[in-house]
């Protein structure tokens, strides 16, 4: 029988032929991730199990992103004893306050390969699938055991394959892509399980689009959410790391769950509505609803591709009086691109304000919360009760088109009706 | 350390039950004393003054969906909450609660049989739970060995120090 990517990822990491789903594999893991909330309570905790060093520094990747620059004397010293912990272990690759979000930082610097198991202390672990890789979130306790370790155990998830069809309509994204997929299927249809994106839509889906897929795959409750490595990913690994990548797919007799064929070719613009992921509708039924912020940031749509979207959709244009639109780059390098390209000019010029990458308000560590009764889009992932500051405050979810259109008539707004000035 | 059978009484929930709701944020940095009393606070505000020593949780699909926070799992442990069988669990509070050694069980279709108060008998080995009052009898997922092994050590960091020699 064949196996799934899933399947291969953990055989790999086990040193095993094959797994097949439902069997507990003790794994190999090839990188862990560690950010700013929880990175610090894992090194006190490895010493208070007496392991005074971590298995393989190598292969752990530390990033202070949730809370920077530091809001509160708390979390200056907080960072600090990361800063000691990270010097002491010998951990190279750290990623200090100001460089960027984890989930952007470990592929765009070459830490990602296809194939790789990777777990982190954080939900948005998924996101790696886009290039291939196993990433997966897990606990504190969990992570002692990896670091003191390097293993840990797996049971081998069932995989659920979506088939993708059809070309998505202009200002339609893969944004709007996976928020109708948690919409159509639910906040847990994936609990547990994989998911894999394949089907010949996905060849014309860049790797920023996939990395947005893969990173909310974990709000429909997967495990991993898998693309398969292709030319896609070989050129996207050559230009950040070095080294390009051999095709890495599943294989053609996989064994799947459940495959669900989705055609994206009517697919209008997505809004994930208060206050759950997959109470998703069409931009059309919420349209006119006033806004007080917009978002346009995260390890789900920071990157270069998203802001040059919203300057296609705010050149030479100014946002709506009583809109505040945040801008936040997911990493510095994106900020760095942002300014020599001239996209950021043209969002400073529209009255977009803009914040050091990181999460920014996204989990509401601060920088740009929101009061009671406010609304706000973002083009993040979860829109929970009091995620974003206020329990009173409404938050929408969309792409960073619909997002920038919104900042633009001051209400949620459909791109579709833009008329576009591109320089 | 937790038995493979146990009985106790029930606390019931509904769907989707988050880390949110189990671990309220604003007292994420306070100590487990302080965070324990505010668990669940938001659904069933008496919960935590009235939960027992091995009393169990009887919930819906999701329950613990949401963050890695693994407060969520200790704070029910430090209740003395024996066990939560749920339709269905979020992937990390399940991976959490195994590392913590608390006790959790997938059982299809639990939600509909037992109500607040009624006694339960969970088998963690083979998955077979009782109503004690009502009699009705259901079969969960039984824990694979792995799993079980990581429970009855006390969870993953014991194991961990068993390997070390400690
Ligand atoms: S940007 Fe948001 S979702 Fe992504 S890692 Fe930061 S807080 Fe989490």
């Amino acid at each position: 029988m064949g196996m799934t990517l899933a399947e291969r990822i953990l055989a790999k990491a086990a040193g095993r032929q094959e797994v097949s789903a439902g069997e507990f594999v003790v794994a190999d893991i090839d990188l862990a991730l560690l950010h700013d909330i929880f990175a610090a309570q894992v090194f006190d905790m490895l010493g208070e199990v007496g392991v005074d060093r971590v298995s393989d520094p190598d292969k752990v990747v530390v990033v202070i992103d949730h809370l920077v620059p530091a809001p509160s004397a708390e979390a200056a010293a907080l960072h600090q004893r990361i800063r000691k912990h990270v010097a002491r272990a010998g951990i190279k690759a750290f990623y200090d306050a100001g460089e960027g979000i984890c989930h952007q930082l470990l592929p765009e610097r070459g830490h990602v390969r296809p194939g790789m198991l990777i777990v982190g202390t954080d939900s948005h672990t998924t996101t790696y699938g886009a290039l291939g890789a196993g990433g997966t979130g897990i606990g504190t306790s969990d992570m002692v055991y990896a670091l003191a370790t390097g293993r840990l155990w797996f049971r081998v998830p069932e995989t659920v394959r979506f088939e993708m069809f059809g070309e998505l309509a202009p200002w339609v994204s893969w944004k709007d892509v996976i928020l109708h997929l948690a919409g159509r299927f639910g906040a847990d249809a994936a609990q547990y399980r994989a998911m894999e994106f394949g089907g010949p839509a996905v060849k014309s889906a860049d790797m920023s689009s996939r990395l947005t897929v893969a990173n909310m795959a974990v709000e429909m409750g997967a495990k991993f959410g898998l693309f398969a490595a292709d030319e896609i990913t070989d050129a996207y690994l050559r230009d950040h790391g070095g080294v390009g990548a051999e095709p890495f797919g599943p294989d053609q007799d996989a064994d799947y769950e459940a495959v669900h064929e989705i055609l994206l070719s009517a697919l209008p613009p997505q809004v994930a509505m208060p206050h759950e992921v997959d109470r998703v509708g069409s931009i059309v039924d919420v349209e006119g609803l006033r806004i007080d912020q917009a978002f346009i940031g995260s390890c789900t749509n920071g990157r270069i591709e998203d802001l040059r979207v919203a300057a296609d959709v705010l050149r030479g244009k100014q946002i709506a009086s009583g809109v505040r639109l945040l801008v936040v780059p997911a990493s510095r390098r994106v900020l760095q691109e942002a300014l020599d390209s001239g996209v950021l000019a043209t969002l400073v010029d529209a009255g977009a304000s803009v914040l050091p990458p990181g999460c920014g308000p996204c989990f509401g560590g601060h920088g740009g919360l929101l009061a009671p009764g406010e609304r706000c889009i973002g083009t993040h992932n979860r829109n929970f009760v009091g995620r974003m500051g206020s329990t009173d405050a409404e938050i929408y979810l969309g792409s960073p088109a619909t997002v920038a259109a919104s900042a633009l008539a001051g209400h949620l707004a459909d791109p579709r009706h833009l008329e576009v000035t591109n320089a | 350390m937790p038995e493979d059978r146990f009985a106790g009484r029930v606390w019931g929930f509904d769907d989707d039950i988050n880390t949110d709701a189990l671990s309220p944020g604003q007292y994420a940095v306070d100590p487990v004393e302080v965070r324990k009393l505010h668990v669940l606070e938001s659904v069933n505000p008496s919960f935590a003054s009235e939960v027992a020593q091995g009393d169990v949780i009887v919930a819906g699909r999701n329950f613990g969906c949401g963050s890695s926070r693994e407060t969520a799992v200790e704070n029910l442990k430090a209740l003395g909450v024996a066990c939560v069988v749920a339709e269905s669990f979020g992937r990390i509070f399940m991976r959490n609660a195994i590392a913590l050694g608390l006790p959790v069980v997938v059982c299809a279709g639990i939600r509909g049989v037992f109500e607040d108060g009624d006694r339960i008998e969970v088998d963690l080995a083979t998955g077979r739970i009782v109503n004690v009052g009502s009699g009705s009898e259901l079969r969960g997922d039984a824990l694979p060995a792995e799993m079980l092994e990581i429970l009855e050590a006390g969870g993953i960091l014991a194991v961990l120090r068993k390997q070390r020699g400690g």
